[in-house]
């Protein structure tokens, strides 16, 4: 079947501004949007940029805007779109070329938040694993499914306005440390989130839930830093 | 004029060997990692089951047992040593990364629990064993998500979006390498004492795979280029269960969980190809088993092209705990649910067994005999120890990469601390260059992704689970036709920033390579080896084929192949039977 898609390009060498192409190519109604672009670029126009690797919903490459949602090209298919299918670079990081931005602010905003596991250095560390219990492991699960694709924190319209904020991504890679049992680095963190560019910009909107391609409840696991912040409880 | 930077120790590739090797090297010399991708989009995300080490968590085993499944499971062609090493060190590396926080899934007791998964056995073979350490059906993705965790904690530089294109060579020893930053098309040159390749494979030769997109294998390509030789590049392995059309991996632990292969009449065919343990036989057996079930008629679907992946009697809430990320594939990419219907599954591309050979300090031999290239080290599926011989079991690739990497930083961080930098010339940019503008000069108009497709078709129906002197002959005279036709092409896209069009056109060359390494390889090897089938040599030979293949590019033409005896150790070959 024909599918009809509208691309916004940019190519930082020749143009001013970003603009719209239309592209019509042949695809099946169970095929991802990422095999369409790759058709464009093979077929239509070899300059198309974008990135990707995996190809079904892993590696966090290829999250742009669909029809003004964001989403992974390699996790919605074609039938489950509107034509024309518009297909626009995430908002909120410099654009570089065509559907690539520079991810190097986002992954800024998500080191600030140390995400790495903090142990008190006096402790003695086990021979063999640390224990946790099976509920202790359950309480941070759902934040250990992020995949770093920034489909959040380009949703996030604070994000967009305001640069300083750590975006929704950094606050559920900090979640994951902060109640995971085995982490000591809980108020330090917590300090950071409490600061000016931390969690309590959020006003929940809800976007960065609706956009994880990991089905992770965002914008909950913000309210709980917040609550792990104002009360000490985590 | 390209960019220089001096490091003493450089690693190429930021999955779980690149970033392990960082972490043991960054600690002591100025270390940095360059990845043609952000780190965490590398490939060892997307590993699903565990990883296999003899904690005995959950149930008695012993990492002997663990090293003879590994090389029951290899063929005989893995080399014991490095076998033994890799399942001894498993077990402490499983516990290192718990302590760095890595989220294992836990015992009541609260201690890393355990699964069955293909191949791994008690007692020499007597039954499946719960040997699997995981996180999950992500367990790829938390030690790629742990370990750059730790690399940020400990400040490793990271060169992001570089591509490897050459290496820099002084008197045989390693000296650098040379990359292309994909955001600026400037040319880079890292100067470094010592250089680790932790690239990952090559599954896009195949038309079927799990691999992403951008495994096309640079580092071997890169390798082969500068007439070092590749290993054992004929065996690559199939892993039974990618979903029918697509390739995308649906995890091993699926059928450790309780899932059941079935054919078109419903019948658990598996019972008739490996009566005590099944559905989890090693992949090689299990992949051969679905093409003789499809080849006979017994394939589902009007065309007899699949196979059924059967969950429905797994215990949902299993289905759902421990194998969320599979059963929503079925669900998003084939609109199927696994809790009511079987799952479509055809064997998919998934691991070279193969790649650049190194000893068991990740050291890169430049020869059959052994003999090492100073400085220069390799890791991971890009590398060959060979701790799979012939087939890999599931769940030891990741164990490999941690392990074998690893060593490779510490080996690195050895040699770094004892040797001076080589002088390289100025212009050690200048054959990367020269590729480059052959590239963006050619006079052919058709579009690579044409040429693309008939290499990855070819491979598919030649040269991937059943081969033959016919078909690999076939598929070598086509791999030529696309030489020439490669050379032809010319990069439509001029300009300097993100062209990924010419990002393709490199990738595609060193997957050429990769093609032919393994086909010619696989055209002298005249048995049947773990993923290496000959109809027309059906039965494996110990007296002529119990050693490895080298493979070693020549300026016209064929690579030429040389051979090392396998290194036996507890364990002599017998037919394999499960």
């Amino acid at each position: 079947m024909d599918v009809r898609l509208r691309i916004q390009r940019f190519n930082p060498e020749q143009d001013d501004a970003p603009h719209f192409e239309d592209y019509t190519i042949d695809a099946e109604p169970m095929d991802r949007l990422l095999d369409c672009l790759h058709k464009v670029k093979a077929y239509e126009d070899s300059s198309l940029a974008l990135r990707r690797s995996c190809g079904h919903g892993i590696c966090g490459s290829d999250a742009v805007l669909i029809n003004g949602v964001n989403a992974l090209a390699c996790k919605v298919l074609v039938r489950d779109v509107k034509q024309p299918i518009t297909i626009e670079p995430i908002r909120g990081l410099p654009l570089i070329k065509d559907l690539v931005v520079d991810m190097d602010p986002f992954f800024q905003g998500y080191l600030e938040v140390k995400p790495w596991l903090i142990v008190d250095p006096v402790a003695k560390e086990p021979e063999r694993e640390r224990l946790q219990s099976q509920e202790e492991r359950e309480r941070f699960d759902d934040t250990t499914k992020c995949i770093l694709c920034a489909a959040c924190t380009t949703s996030c319209p604070i994000f967009w306005s305001d640069e300083g904020y750590v975006g929704p991504a950094a606050i559920v890679n900090a979640h994951r440390f902060i109640f995971d049992s085995r982490d000591d680095g809980a108020r330090e963190r917590l300090e950071i989130l409490s600061s000016k560019n931390g969690a309590f910009k959020c006003r929940t909107a809800f976007n960065c839930t609706a956009a994880c391609p990991r089905g992770i409840q965002v914008t909950k696991a913000i309210q709980e830093v917040k609550q792990a912040a104002l009360f000490g409880s985590f | 004029m390209a960019h220089l930077h001096t490091y003493d120790a450089l690693i190429i590739g930021a999955g779980g060997a690149g970033l392990r090797a960082a972490l043991a090297a960054g600690k002591n010399v100025k270390t940095a990692v360059v990845s043609k991708l952000y780190p965490t989009r590398s490939h060892t995300g997307t590993a699903q089951g565990g990883m296999c080490a003899a904690l005995a968590n959950v149930e008695e085993d012993s990492w002997e047992w663990h090293a003879f499944d590994t090389v029951k499971g290899s063929d005989f062609l893995a080399d014991q040593d490095a076998v033994d090493i890799m399942c001894r060190e498993a077990v402490t590396s499983v516990h290192e990364l718990e302590r760095m926080g890595l989220p294992f899934n836990r015992t009541p007791e609260g201690k890393i629990d355990q699964r069955r998964f293909g191949g791994h056995t008690r007692d020499h073979g007597e039954a499946p064993v719960k040997r699997a350490c995981y996180a999950a059906d992500r367990t790829g993705h938390m030690i790629l998500q742990t370990l750059y965790q730790q690399c940020n904690k400990e400040g490793v530089e990271f060169f992001n979006e570089f591509f490897v294109l050459d290496l820099i060579m002084v008197d045989g020893a390693c000296a650098g390498i040379v990359a292309y930053e994909i955001g600026t098309g400037q040319l880079h040159v890292f100067h470094a004492k010592s250089v680790l390749f932790a690239t990952g494979g090559f599954g896009k030769m195949f038309k079927i795979t799990s691999n992403a997109h951008t495994l096309t294998g640079d580092g071997p390509g890169v390798v082969y280029r500068n007439g070092l030789p590749l290993e054992d590049m004929e065996f690559f392995q199939f892993h039974p269960t990618g979903l029918y059309r697509l390739g995308i991996l649906l995890s091993e632990a699926a059928r450790g969980e309780g899932g059941i292969l079935r054919n078109k009449d419903g019948e658990r065919f598996m019972e008739n190809y490996a009566p005590t343990i099944k559905d989890l036989a090693p992949r090689d057996m299990v992949s051969r088993a679905m093409f003789s079930e499809m080849k006979e008629g017994r394939g589902a679907g009007e065309n007899n092209d699949h196979l059924l992946l059967d969950l429905t009697d797994v215990d949902p809430e299993v289905v759902e705990k421990k194998l969320p990320d599979i059963t929503e594939f079925a669900r998003t990419y084939l609109g199927v649910e696994p809790l009511e219907e079987g799952v479509p599954v055809v064997p998919t591309a998934h691991y070279a067994m193969g790649g650049i050979p190194t000893n068991v300090k990740a050291e890169v031999q430049r020869n059959a005999a052994g003999d090492v290239v100073p400085g220069f080290y390799a890791a991971g599926e890009c590398a060959c120890v060979s701790v799979h011989g012939a087939n890999r079991l599931g769940t030891n690739s990741l164990l490999d990469i941690v392990v074998f990497g690893r060593r490779g930083g510490l080996e690195m961080t050895e040699y770094a601390s004892t040797h001076p930098l080589l002088d390289i010339p100025d212009d050690a940019h200048r054959r990367a260059e020269e590729w480059i503008e052959a590239l963006m000069e050619g006079d052919g108009a058709e579009p690579l992704a044409d040429i693309r497709e008939v290499l990855q078709n070819e491979m598919m129906d030649k040269a991937s689970v059943v081969r033959s002197e016919e078909s690999l002959t076939d598929v070598h005279e086509t791999i030529g036709k696309l030489r020439s036709r490669y050379e032809r092409t010319r990069v439509g896209d001029r300009s300097k920033i993100f062209n990924t069009e010419l990002v393709e056109h490199i990738e595609f060359g060193f997957l050429l390579d990769m093609a032919e390494a393994l086909v010619v390889s696989a055209q002298a090897r005249t048995e049947s080896r773990g993923g290496h089938y000959r109809e027309d040599h059906e039965l494996r030979e110990d007296e002529h084929w119990l050693k490895h293949t080298y493979a070693v590019k020549k300026d016209d033409g064929d690579p030429e192949l040389t051979y090392r005896d396998v290194t036996l150790g507890r364990y002599t070959p017998v037919e394999r039977k499960y």
